[in-house]
């Protein structure tokens, strides 16, 4: 049952290819996942809007690059930037009055703002497709497998921005700081950390992964107001198979739902490609609803 | 004509009064956060359509598809319900992309994108055909009130109590020795059952249905329609849910400019709005009367 039967190549070339093509998308989805399970940890509640926040990155990239002919590179950072501040104001606007409310507020709230942020983008910049048509981009042979240098970057700049990462949660105060929020709120704040600063912060850091995520994405195929949805889908699947809040956890757990989804195109028809993040996600909630690297508690209601 | 589009908008508001019904029961009573809404919604639609076109009358195939609706609730329940709220809330999202996956993908079941065309009429074994607008303005207004009374029924006995005392502190219930699990699987179970009724009525007043009509943001409408009317108040849902329906067919005759998509405007709109209710009116318009036990 090849799917790939593509001129001549064998399935050892076929199966590599799905399995980079999968690394590929493990790279994208652990840039939005992060941001997810950091934010997670620190308000313990489910960002919704993150993967529109992306969206809304890869947008902004993409004006910078389209309309500003800036150089790719500049616009990429400076979507970052601007998405981080884009992510600051969401949770000053939206989540922060709701902090001590039920947590069925800041929910509806996040699901909300995903939706001002998709039919922003969709007024201000058309409901199409819209693609980066980057110059340069043939792909390249490496051994069995091909990539763009698209592909190439994507797989570069998670690595560099979770080794980025890891430093600044292990070895700053701030990421000391954001640990402590993770623990527990109340006991960060008695303890002298401005928490607000804190959250803010996260926010900032997780909204500029996602903006990365989604310039990514939208490098390597297209843009559509819409993408949020399925990045949100992504990097949720990935946040609760490594354990909610759990950062390092939602990295690994990216990586196995890029690979899982693109090796299982061998099995199955493309169309339920986004589907198998689901189906990962509900037997995960079946067999193990902590996760991979969660505390067993985590997750579970009260008493069962 | 005008007289047509009003009856056409009352008939909607009585499916969509039955949507934010359902949907209250399990969000606003029992604070069950379900994103799904629109997927059962869509599988009544799909089963009752079906069943129909197999032959089945249309009283059956209405019961149908309140089987078939509650029926994937139940499952979807087993995994989720024993998990905190978030779960849920990405497990239903998610089960409203793969229902609509299903119904774009299985061609030979649904027909995919081309969707339904030719659906039955409701009727009553024969006895009463509801053909027309006005007259299945009459079967929606029936089955609104009765699934108001339902609703009712149940929100104000022991059985809603208990719900309510779920939403507001699982573990004190728990405490009072309550399967909190079987409670909250009951009314999954039950609000599901109510939105394949709703879907039943809409395929057989539209006749023809598509994977396009099951949206997320349908479930998203509803649910700032109940946010809005008071959670876990079912008379502020319906009132809210006129209002509204009604603002939004209205916003269609409002003349834009070539460039404003409207659907994304109306998107905008009520997102806004949704925000700016759940921070400032966190409940609702018409809040949940206040019950005192004395």
């Amino acid at each position: 049952m090849l799917r790939y039967a593509v001129s001549g190549r064998t399935s050892v070339s076929i199966f590599a290819q799905l399995l980079v093509n999968g690394l590929i998308a493990g790279g994208t989805y652990a840039l939005a996942a992060v941001g997810y399970s950091m934010v997670y940890g620190a308000l313990k509640f489910i960002n919704f809007a993150h993967g529109s926040v992306a969206m809304v990155g890869a947008y902004t990239a993409f004006v910078l690059v389209a309309f500003l002919k800036l150089p790719v590179i500049v616009a990429f950072l400076a979507a970052m930037a601007l998405t981080a501040v884009l992510g600051v104001f969401v949770e000053r606007v939206a989540y922060r009055p709701l902090r001590r409310a039920p947590k069925l507020a800041s929910l509806t709230t996040a699901i909300a703002v995903s939706f001002v942020l998709d039919a922003s983008v969709m007024i201000l910049m058309g409901a199409d497709i819209r693609t980066f048509s980057l110059t340069g981009m043939s792909s390249f042979q490496l051994g069995p497998v091909f990539v763009t240098p698209v592909q190439a970057a994507i797989v570069a700049t998670s690595l560099v921005f979770m080794v980025a990462l890891y430093w600044l949660l292990t070895r700053t105060k701030l990421g000391k700081a954001i640990r402590a929020v993770a623990d527990g709120v109340n006991l960060a704040e008695i303890s002298g950390i401005n928490t607000n600063l804190v959250i803010s912060s996260v926010f900032a850091i997780g909204s500029a992964l996602a903006a990365a995520a989604g310039a990514l994405i939208g490098m390597d195929t297209n843009l559509q107001p819409t993408m949020g949805f399925i990045i949100t889908v992504k990097a949720f699947a990935a946040v609760v198979l490594g354990g909610l809040g759990n950062v390092w956890g939602a990295v690994v757990g990216a990586f196995v739902i890029g690979i899982a989804e693109n090796l299982g195109v061998w099995y199955i028809p493309p169309v339920w490609k986004d589907s198998i993040a689901y189906g990962i996600l509900i037997l995960v909630l079946f067999f193990r609803p902590a996760g991979i690297f969660g505390k067993k508690e985590e997750g579970q209601a009260t008493v069962l | 004509m005008q007289l047509a589009l009003i009856v056409h908008l009352l008939v909607i508001m009585t499916i969509y009064g039955i949507l934010a019904i359902s949907l209250n029961l399990v969000v606003g009573a029992t604070g069950l956060f379900n994103l799904g809404h629109a997927a059962f919604y869509g599988i009544g639609a799909y089963a009752s359509a079906l069943l129909m076109m197999a032959g089945v009358p249309w009283p059956i195939a209405a019961v149908g598809a309140m089987v078939v609706a509650g029926f994937v609730a139940f499952i979807i329940g087993i995994p989720t319900l024993r998990l905190v709220g978030d779960y849920l809330a990405v497990v239903t999202m998610g089960l409203g992309e793969i229902t609509r996956a299903i119904f774009k993908n299985w061609i030979s079941l649904t027909r995919g994108p081309m969707g339904l065309p030719g659906i039955p009429h409701a009727s009553l074994f024969g006895v009463l055909e509801f053909d027309t607008a006005e007259k299945f303005l009459g079967l929606g207004v029936v089955c609104l009130v009765l699934v108001y009374l339902v609703a009712q029924r149940l929100l104000y006995s022991p059985f809603g109590r208990v719900l309510k005392g779920i939403r507001e502190d699982e573990t004190a219930v728990q405490a009072l020795g309550k399967n909190v699990y079987r409670f909250k699987m009951a009314i999954l179970i039950i609000g599901s059952a109510m939105s394949g009724l709703a879907g039943s009525l809409f395929a057989h007043y539209i006749t023809f249905i598509d994977p396009s009509s099951f949206v997320m943001w349908l479930t998203f409408f509803i649910f700032l329609i109940i946010v809005l009317g008071g959670l876990g108040n079912n008379l502020g849902a319906v009132a809210v849910t006129v209002i509204f329906v009604g603002l939004r067919e209205g916003l269609r005759f409002v003349g834009l400019p070539g460039w404003l998509n409207p659907a994304a405007l109306q998107q905008l709109i009520f997102g806004v709005l949704l925000i700016v209710a759940t921070i400032f009116v966190p409940r609702g318009l018409i809040p949940e009367r206040k019950v005192v036990y004395k």
